[in-house]
Formats: C-alpha cells, sequence, structure tokens
C-alpha cells in the first residue's frame, strides 16, 4: 500500500468523528473536586500525562483475547481466595485426634494439615465454598492459561517482537501446574499423599543423586513432617511471588508492544483498530472479571470438588483404586503408564530407572523447552526477522498449524493414558490393550495429525482461493441469448475479500551456494542446507493468495464455453461481462 | 507488507481484455496491476439500536439497572444465608441429588451478586458506550539509531572509568567472590534441608532391632494385621484370602509410624503350593503362604489390588502388574522389578513370624540400592 492510504482520517469510520471536538463545558462541581485530588497526586508523581496515554489505550477485540483474561482473572480469584483460606489451614504434620462434626471420622488420628481442612469444610461458615472456589480457579486458571498458548501458538503472535513474551508466558505455564501441584497435595489426605508418594519415588529415580535429594525435599524418610510445610511455603509465597513478578511483566510488555489483531479490512501491521480502555474496556473487562468470578463461584455451589472427607487421612499403605491427579498433572502421569519397564538398567551394580526418570523427571523440562524454543527456531527456519503485528490465520501457516496438533496429540496421548485404568472399566477392555494403543499412538498419532491438519488448511486456503476468484455459486443457471449456459456466481465485495487475500506469498528459502567463487566450502554450509530442508518442509507446498492478476485472468468475460461466441459478437455479452465482474467485485474501470 | 504495490490501481482491469485466460496469463504484463491487493480500509460503521432510538437506549439502561440489581439482592441473599441456612442441612437438587444446604445457598447467591454485577457491566458497554472502532498508530518499538549508539557509547565509555579493562587484578578477584558468595546461601539450604540417607531406604522394620549408627540385629517378627494389629495363624490364612501387614511394633509406634509402614507394608497370601512356579518362592513360603512388599517397585504407590482367580496384584497407580505364583516378576506395565519377598515361618504358637530381613531395598528403584 502506497504511504497516501495509510492516514487514519482517509478511512470511512473515521470520517464520522471528523470534525467532532472535545466538549468543554464549565466545570462541574464533581469534575472541580476530581481535578482536585488528580491535581494532588499529579503535583507528586506527575502521573497525569502516563494514566492519561493509558486511559484512551486502544485494544483490539476478538473473542480469542478473551482466553489470556480469563487466567488473569481466575489467577486473581485464586489470589483471592488463597489467602481466605491461609486463616483457617494449619500446614502441619503434627498428629491429632478428629472430633468435628464428620461422623464417619470421628476418633480417627490424622495430620493437623486433614484436620483443618476437614473443619474449613464443615465447620467454618461457608468455608467449604471459598476451598472450592480456590480448587475451581485454580483448574480453570490452568485451562485458560493453556487455551490461551494455543491462540497465540496457531495465530503466530509469539513472532517477533512478542517472543520474550512467550517465553514468560511459557515459564507462566510451567509455574502454574507446579502451584497446582503443590496446592492439591497440602490436605494430606489419601489421594494428596499417594502423589506425593509418587513424586517421591521420581526424586529417588534421579541418577547418582536421587536418595540423596529426596531426602533433602522430605527431611528424611518419607512421608516425615516436613514436607507440607515446606510445599505450604512454596505454594503461598515462592511460586505466587514469582506467578506475579512475571504475570506483571507479560502485561506491561503486552501494553508497551500494542496487542496484536486479526486481519481485516482496515487494519495494518501500523496501527491498531480496537477501542479505547475509557470507557470500553474498563467496563467490559472489568465487568469480565466478575463474569469470570461469577461462573467460578456458580461451578462451587453445584459441583463438588476434591472431596478430602471421603478419601481419609494419609497412610502409606491403603490405596484407593483409580488414583487420579487433577487434570494438568495427567500427562506427566499417563506417561510414567506408557513406559515400558525394559527402561530400567543396571550398570555396574547401579540402578538406571529410566522408565521413571524419562517421563517424571525429563518430560516436563523437554516440553517446556521446545514450546519456549519454537519462536527462535521457526524464525531462523523462515529467515523472517520483520515485526509481526497483524495475526496469522491459523490455514495460512499450515505447517505451523500441523506442528502445533501434532504437539496437542502428543500431549493427548500422554494425558488420555493418565485414564488408561478408567476407561479399561468404563468400556469393559483390556487395560492392557488400551496401554499399548497408546505407546503406539505416541509414536503414529501426532505425525497422522500432522498429515490431517496441514491437508485441510491447504484446502482451505485453496477454498480461500476460489471464494476470491469464483465467489459463491449461486445455483442459478443462466441461458444466454445465443443457447449457451453458464451459472451465476454471487459477489463478495472488497471488504469479503481482504482477508482472504491479505496475507504474503511464501516460498522456501534458497539453498546458497556451498562455495564461495574461490571454491572454499562455507564454513556454515552443513547449517545452510539443515535451514534450507526445513525451510522447504515448512513452505514447499504453499497455497499462495490470489493477486490481482490473477482475479482479472479469471474473469476475461463470461464462461469459457461462451468464448468462441464472443469472438463472433462481443457487444451482446457486455452487459452479461459487467454483472459478472461486478458480482465478483473485480475492481472496476 | 505494502512495498510491493504499485499506486496503478486503476489500471487493474485493462480495457482489451485477452479472449483466453491462459493468454492472459502469459500476456498481462505485470507492470500494469500491482502485486497485491489493496487494504480497502475500515467499513462504514454500522449504529446501533441504541444510537439511533432514545427508546432503545432507555430499554439498554434499564437492562443494565435491572442487572445491577439482581446483584444486590445476590449480595444482601447471601448475608441471609449466611444466618438462616442450617449449618448441616441437605437440600434435593433435580439432576444433581443432595446437596449441602449452605454451601449452596452462599455459592448461588454469591454467583448472583457476581454474575449481576459482570453482566451488567458488559451488556452497558456493548449497548451504551461507543462501539466506533478507534484506530491508533503503532510506532517502531526499537531506539533510534543515535540513541543506540548512545548507549553503547555510555557503557563503553563510562565503563572504561571503572578502570575494570586494564585492572586484571580486579576483574578476576571480582569474578571470583561474585561467584562463589552463592555457596554461601546454598551451602546453608542444602546442609540444613534434609539429612543423608545413609543405607535408610535397604532397611525397613523386618530387619529386627535397630542398634543404632544404621545397625541392625535381626530378631524375627509377627506379622500383624493392618490395622487390626492382631497376629495372624497361619490357619487363618486360607487360599484366595489377602491380608494387609506390619510387622509387630509398628502400629504401637507413637514416632515415625508412618515412615515405618511405608517402608514395611506386606501383603500376605496362601496359594496352592503347586501353582507356584518358583522355587525361592516356595521355599520361603510358610505351606503355600507368601509374604511380598506392598511398595511398588515402580513410584512406591502400595500394590493394593489382588486378583485372586489369575493371582495377579496390580498396582492402582500406574496398572504394574506382578505375577504372584512366578515370584511377582513383572508381567505388565512400567515397573522393572519384581516385589521384594519376605521370607516368613511359624512360630511355637503358630503365628507367621518374619524368617529373615528383606533382602533388598523395598519400594522405588534409586541409584545405589544394588541390583
Amino acid at each position: 500500500m502506497s504511504t497516501a492510504t495509510t492516514p487514519a482520517h482517509q478511512r470511512p469510520a473515521d470520517a464520522l468523528r471528523d470534525g467532532d471536538t472535545a466538549a468543554r463545558p464549565a466545570p462541574s462541581t464533581g469534575a472541580r473536586r476530581l481535578g482536585g485530588v488528580a491535581g494532588w497526586v499529579d503535583d507528586r508523581t506527575g502521573a497525569a500525562k502516563g494514566v492519561t496515554y493509558l486511559m484512551k489505550k486502544v485494544f483490539p477485540d476478538h473473542w480469542s483475547f478473551m482466553l489470556g483474561e480469563v487466567a488473569m482473572y481466575s489467577m486473581i480469584v485464586c489470589l483471592l481466595s488463597g489467602v481466605f483460606l491461609t486463616f483457617w489451614f494449619v500446614p502441619s504434620a503434627g498428629e491429632t485426634i478428629y472430633h468435628g462434626s464428620y461422623a464417619p471420622l470421628q476418633g480417627i488420628q490424622m495430620s493437623e494439615a486433614y484436620r483443618s481442612t476437614l473443619d474449613i469444610s464443615f465447620e467454618v461458615r461457608g468455608g467449604l465454598i471459598i476451598r472450592q472456589i480456590h480448587h475451581w480457579a485454580a483448574l480453570m486458571f490452568v485451562v485458560a492459561v493453556s487455551a490461551h498458548m494455543f491462540r497465540v501458538f496457531f495465530t503466530g503472535a509469539f513472532r517477533k517482537p512478542r517472543e520474550i513474551n512467550w517465553v514468560i508466558g511459557t515459564i507462566l505455564s510451567l509455574l502454574a501446574i507446579v502451584e497446582g501441584f503443590a496446592g492439591y497435595s497440602l490436605p494430606d489426605d489419601l489421594l494428596s499423599g499417594t502423589g506425593l508418594r509418587a513424586m517421591e519415588g521420581f526424586m529417588q529415580s534421579t541418577p547418582v543423586l536421587g536418595s540423596y535429594l529426596a531426602y533433602m525435599v522430605f527431611d528424611g524418610p518419607f512421608p516425615g513432617s516436613a514436607i507440607i510445610p515446606r510445599l505450604y511455603s512454596v505454594h503461598v509465597l515462592l511460586i505466587p511471588g514469582i506467578l506475579i513478578a512475571l504475570f506483571t511483566a507479560h502485561i506491561v510488555i503486552v501494553a508497551l508492544q500494542k496487542h496484536t489483531q486479526y486481519p481485516g479490512p482496515g487494519k495494518t501491521e501500523q496501527n491498531v483498530v480496537g477501542f479505547p480502555v475509557l470507557p470500553v474496556y474498563a467496563a467490559k473487562a472489568g465487568g469480565f472479571f466478575f463474569i469470570v468470578f461469577g461462573i467460578i463461584a456458580l461451578m462451587s455451589a453445584l459441583v463438588q470438588i476434591n472431596p478430602i472427607w471421603g478419601y481419609g487421612p494419609y497412610d502409606p499403605s491403603p490405596v484407593t483404586a483409580g488414583s487420579q491427579p487433577d487434570w494438568y498433572m495427567g500427562f506427566a502421569d499417563g506417561a510414567l503408564r506408557i513406559t515400558p519397564g525394559w527402561l530400567e538398567f543396571h550398570p555396574f551394580g547401579y540402578t538406571l530407572s529410566l522408565n521413571v526418570a524419562l517421563g517424571a523427571l525429563g518430560l516436563i523440562p523437554v516440553m517446556y523447552t521446545i514450546t519456549g524454543a519454537y519462536p527462535f527456531l521457526e524464525r531462523w527456519v523462515t529467515g523472517d526477522t520483520r515485526e509481526h503485528h497483524l495475526l496469522d490465520r491459523p490455514r495460512n501457516a499450515p505447517v505451523r498449524t500441523g506442528l502445533g496438533m501434532a504437539a496437542m496429540t502428543a500431549y493427548g496421548v500422554f494425558m488420555f493414558a493418565a485414564g488408561n485404568d478408567i476407561m479399561a472399566v468404563l468400556l469393559h477392555m483390556s487395560i492392557n490393550d488400551i496401554t499399548h494403543f497408546f505407546q503406539v499412538g505416541l509414536f503414529v498419532l501426532p505425525p497422522l495429525a500432522f498429515w490431517v491438519t496441514k491437508r485441510i488448511c491447504l484446502s482451505l486456503q485453496r477454498r480461500d482461493r476460489d471464494m476470491v476468484l469464483h465467489a459463491r455459486e449461486s445455483g442459478t443457471i443462466i441461458r444466454t441469448a445465443h443457447g449457451g449456459y453458464f451459472e451465476r456466481h454471487d459477489g463478495i465485495d472488497e471488504f469479503e475479500r481482504w482477508p482472504l487475500v491479505q496475507h504474503e506469498a511464501v516460498a522456501p528459502l534458497e539453498l546458497p551456494a556451498g562455495t564461495d567463487a574461490n571454491g572454499v566450502a562455507s564454513p556454515t554450509a552443513r547449517s545452510e542446507r539443515l535451514r534450507a530442508r526445513l525451510s522447504h518442509f515448512y513452505f514447499k507446498d504453499a497455497v499462495n493468495p490470489v493477486t490481482p492478476a490473477e482475479l482479472a485472468a479469471a474473469h476475461p468475460g463470461p464462461h469459457e464455453e461462451e468464448v468462441p461466441a464472443l469472438e463472433h459478437d462481443a457487444d451482446h455479452f457486455v452487459g452479461i461481462e459487467q454483472d459478472h465482474a461486478d458480482g465478483v467485485g473485480a475492481p472496476r474501470h | 507488507m505494502t512495498t510491493g504495490m504499485s499506486d496503478h490501481s486503476a489500471d487493474i482491469a485493462p480495457a482489451d481484455h485477452p479472449s483466453h485466460p491462459a493468454e492472459l496469463a502469459r500476456t498481462a504484463p505485470t507492470g500494469q496491476l500491482p502485486a497485491r491487493f489493496e487494504n480497502p480500509g475500515l467499513p462504514t460503521h454500522i449504529p446501533r439500536m441504541a444510537d439511533l432510538d432514545e427508546k432503545a437506549a432507555r430499554r439498554a439502561e434499564k437492562q443494565v439497572a435491572a442487572l445491577f440489581g439482581l446483584s444486590i439482592l445476590g449480595t444482601l441473599g447471601f448475608i441471609a444465608s449466611y444466618y438462616l441456612v442450617t449449618e448441616h442441612g441437605s437440600v434435593f437438587v433435580p439432576g444433581i441429588g443432595l446437596m449441602r444446604a449452605e454451601n449452596l445457598a452462599l455459592g448461588l447467591c454469591l454467583a448472583v451478586s457476581l454474575l449481576g454485577i459482570g453482566l451488567g457491566a458488559v451488556h452497558w458497554a456493548k449497548t451504551l458506550m461507543p462501539d466506533t472502532e478507534v484506530v491508533e498508530l503503532r510506532h517502531p518499538l526499537r531506539s533510534s539509531d543515535e540513541d543506540r549508539q548512545a548507549l553503547v557509547t555510555t557503557l563503553r565509555e563510562e565503563g572504561r572509568k571503572s578502570q575494570l579493562g586494564r585492572r586484571p587484578l580486579l576483574k578476576y578477584s571480582m569474578l571470583g567472590a561474585m561467584t562463589l558468595f552463592p555457596a554461601t546461601l546454598t551451602w546453608q539450604l542444602v546442609g540444613g534441608l534434609g539429612r543423608l540417607p545413609h543405607n535408610d531406604l535397604s532397611t525397613t522394620e523386618w530387619n529386627g532391632r535397630y542398634l543404632g549408627g544404621g545397625k541392625w540385629q535381626f530378631v524375627p517378627k509377627r506379622l500383624m494385621r493392618d490395622p487390626e494389629n492382631t497376629p495372624i495363624k497361619a490357619s487363618d490364612v486360607v487360599i484366595g484370602s489377602v491380608f494387609h501387614v506390619q510387622p509387630e511394633g509398628v502400629l504401637d509406634m507413637t514416632e515415625g509410624k508412618l515412615e515405618a509402614k511405608g517402608k514395611a507394608a506386606v501383603l500376605l497370601m496362601r496359594l496352592n503350593p503347586s501353582d507356584i512356579r518358583s522355587t525361592k518362592e516356595l521355599d520361603w513360603s510358610h505351606d503355600g503362604i507368601v509374604a511380598y512388599s506392598k511398595i511398588c517397585t515402580h513410584v512406591g504407590c502400595p500394590v493394593g489390588l489382588y486378583e485372586h482367580q489369575t493371582h495377579h496384584l496390580l498396582c492402582p497407580c500406574h496398572q504394574s502388574t506382578f505375577d504372584v505364583t512366578n515370584d511377582c516378576h513383572v508381567i505388565f506395565g512400567p515397573a522393572n522389578r519384581p516385589l521384594p519377598q519376605l521370607k516368613i515361618t511359624v512360630d511355637s504358637e503358630g503365628y507367621l513370624i518374619s524368617a529373615q530381613p528383606f533382602e533388598e531395598a523395598v519400594g522405588p528403584s534409586f541409584w545405589e540400592r544394588g541390583s
């Protein structure tokens, strides 16, 4: 686009505001009072200009931008309800005898952590609703963080200049699941204790240092009395502190870089089209906090979560069938279930327990490292070092979308593998078969998901091209005066067409010459070859957007079968040709 | 994205159409058409009902006010329920079942109180606040070249004044000090967090009496039912039955009971001796009564599920399956090692006792467990 068309005031919507001037009525009492307070603060901080700027800041509008908001608000609900819980929860493994109002546990020996959690559920007025709000909000937090990450990934919002925020977000997502695990381990019930028992086993599987690590974390043999207070300090102080710090950085960077926007008419790499903070987003986003909180409260009122009184106090000897962690730990548990036992080795009288360590210690770091590194990898492969503020439609990046779906599928295999026992019971199938299915599925399903997704993306891209070139089939057959037939295609206007043609054409990187002019091999030839191969993998099947030339070529006149007739008597078809061209929104003379 | 676009948008459809598309593709000089379509700009804003009709606006205002009013009712309801709904009463909710009345009432009132505000505010924003899109221009994030150069210059020039570069003694001693100082706090933390395991993980209460200094003296211990804490006569153990067992004394412990239980837990089963395929298993059994560690060799869950038809033990955590007829070898799942067997016999009164400690460490693997 030439620069002549960029100024904002040339857009139709801006024209509506032409000539608007800010109203300046005589200041009312209220305004004077507001001015007085603002003046007092500004005298001491000089914040007036910055606050004005923030109040007028524009954010684009799209439902998918709400996912990050859901994450933010459920985190705030967690913090709020968590503070409430600290007033009653006793983070101690000290032994006590239960004498509360829950009859089935009368006189049973238990830890103070478990007893105080029972008290929150039964004795504290409204305590249960706060506890359930805390747990539901935590689950919603992790769901929303994950959904938000997928949105960012599939739309390419992680591209320059937003790589830093992608890495921060990746760390936030990791912290969220660690925080969740620490939290649901605190009540010291049978289920959470079994989870901690497994965690101790994971630590023991660390090569060489395992037993030392486990004894350090648990201050001696499992379960000991140190783990509950230690997890408590991790859960209420250490991780929340880091979470809040990183989250603040995340938000500040979003404000600094301005939000990305979906491509559409009037939206460019140089602007942000949307609504200002005051009043629209103050009301919408502020109101949305209450909606998220309200929905969490509704769930907590209607759906029971983690009924710890049903599990009993922790004891390392009994166990309940169907032991399941919270959903976001499912993938790690599932990885353990499908790792074969022969991965334990016994070199030189030592035990190397890879059957545990791979899934329990290796998976999470590997998964998060790949996630965090992806933007840099893609940037290297595509060679694209420009800033991007317009989002990709997922179909326009078929390989990225396919890779994302493959990763989700692998995650899904791990996660559903954690339910192999439940599935076996519910579906009356052999647990061995189900486990083998997941073991094979881990290697087969992600590539399949990649291939299917990529094909779907390419098909959607071709459909977009078809829509631009031929518009919609109307179902109306028109007979020409000469006896020919063609189907009238209904048009799309330039506003409908723009989202389908706005993206850039892509092509694989060319392989640079491996040797220079003197025949000396380039020192980077090997990495350049790899890069060219990967670039080929990314772009070889690219379906590029329709160009004006292609559109013009597709509409030379009436249908092809009419072409011979045209040569005889072109004048007869002028009308049809005009309609046709108008219909598909072809540019006019 | 816009660099390749020409200004000749008026030339898009040339007057002299070639008669065939393929011909056009060949002949149309690319210079005549822009390489890409042009952004058509923002579509015209379509006003809402409330923008045009004061009646619709009044209606929206009333709807928002009603939602805020609903929120006030929810808050009042919350406070009323706090006092009025009985603490441990339950109420039948169709489709869900019996629910705690207190939790339901407080939760629903809270939800109404919050949703009233939220939905009201959003409805207000969508109906009455401006919905004309505003355009804000982006500015490049990067600083100007001069500013960037100035930063580099400042860092170099001002940094040089510290003389760090030309006084290597200063540089290396500072590096050394900075590298080493975290050791202080790390030392405290690592040293203070826990004690060393020594041979803790390899011993259980079945080892007998603790002499101190990591040494044990073996004494046979009776196998006690958990949680009844009663000894078990060999004749009580019938084929197909399974007993959860702890060594004598553990269930009476006042300190370290859970830690002891976590290592010493044993499962006791009776098999038909002819079903037992391992001679070692048969030797260590008493008349077909076998005792195996209950702690899974995978990550330490209690192996709680016994299928007495097949004599398989199944761990409910990760589904490792052990074959009791064949020395508890792993026949399925992620565990690698068989469950350790406890050699048992009977004392003079006919009660089952241990004949020797576990020969290897029970529970999950660790590096130096020996194999």
